[in-house]
């Protein structure tokens, strides 16, 4: 993964980086796999890999396929970089362990979903008994930020034709 | 890319394939992983699969715009549709346990419902995106001539 992550940076050539977008996410979708949660890797793989490749190739059919080469390379933006780096590290020091039975994302409400979610839903899936039933209005805010997204995007880009007729007509 | 015969007869094999997978992840998603947002998005992935190998015009004869700006509309609204009908019954909104007759039949009933309501917009709204998409670059490609 780090090794796609240094490809995307260095190269030019936006249709190649397009495609290691691609295959990073195909990559973070295996790492999900390997932590257990089917769940997310599912959705990574079919959003990440599968659908926001296409529309970033849809979005590169509009524009050139080579990156612009920078003019000048300042030192400060590496230094932003460096010091945020720095202290993300050093805020994960202090993280519990992965799959520490004490740490607190485990203490507060996951035991009570996993105990209850299958006796009170007759769910077999825990996560979407959790996601449809339990947060049922984080999810209803969910569908509706896709619907107003798609919205967005067709007052923007859509019916640019009837506009243009409209336009004429009108003068 | 309607010249490339091997793409063309493999995209046909592929695409019934991928729907049927795409109702599978949605109607299967309180026994397996899965649900209404990856189900919308397979199932988008096969309209859009089949816009690459045939061209844009010919997928929107299939799936008209107009068709697909109702989905969009429809799958929020029966998700929203059904708290207000769980509110009918005297339950809180997005509650699905009076939906049937036991509480957990009455889930199912609801998850099952409400993650049909998410599929059917999820899809829309990601074939309706690569549509506009697409269809711009046709556009300017006419604005070149």
């Amino acid at each position: 993964m780090t090794a796609t992550i240094f490809m995307i940076v260095r190269l030019h050539n936006l249709f190649a980086v397009v495609m290691l977008g691609g295959i990073y996410s195909l990559l973070a979708a295996s790492m999900f796999v390997v932590l257990d949660a089917v769940d997310v890797a599912f959705t990574e793989a079919a959003v990440g890999a599968g659908i926001s490749l296409v529309l970033m190739l849809a979005a590169l059919s509009l524009t050139k396929t080579e990156e612009k080469v920078a003019s000048r390379h300042g030192i400060l933006p590496l230094l932003v970089v460096l010091v945020t780096g720095a202290a993300l590290i050093y805020g994960t020091l202090d993280m519990p362990h992965y799959g520490d039975p004490n740490a607190p994302i485990q203490q507060h409400v996951a035991p009570t979903y996993v105990a209850d979610a299958q006796a009170k839903t007759t769910v077999p899936n825990v996560v979407t008994a959790v996601l449809a039933s339990y947060r049922g209005y984080d999810t209803l805010g969910e569908v509706v930020v896709i619907f107003t997204a798609g919205v967005g995007v067709m007052l923007l880009l859509g019916d640019r034709r009837r506009r243009r007729r409209r336009a004429e007509g009108r003068e | 890319m309607s010249h490339h015969f091997v793409i063309r007869v493999v995209g046909k094999l592929l695409i019934p394939f991928i729907l049927l997978f795409g109702l599978y992840v949605q109607f299967h998603g309180d026994f397996g992983p899965g649900g209404g947002f990856q189900a919308g998005v397979i199932f988008a992935s096969a309209f859009v699969l089949y816009a690459l190998i045939y061209g844009v015009d010919k997928a929107r004869e299939i799936l008209p715009d107009d068709v697909l700006r109702v989905g969009i509309a429809l799958g929020v609204l029966i998700f929203g549709g059904t708290g207000v009908v769980s509110m009918l019954w005297g339950a809180p909104y997005l509650d699905y346990s009076p939906l049937a007759s036991t509480p957990s039949a009455g889930q199912h009933i609801g998850i099952f419902i409400v993650e049909l309501g998410v599929g059917i917009t999820v899809a829309s709204v990601m074939v309706t995106l690569f549509n506009l998409f697409a269809r711009r670059g046709g556009d300017d490609e006419l604005d070149a001539e």
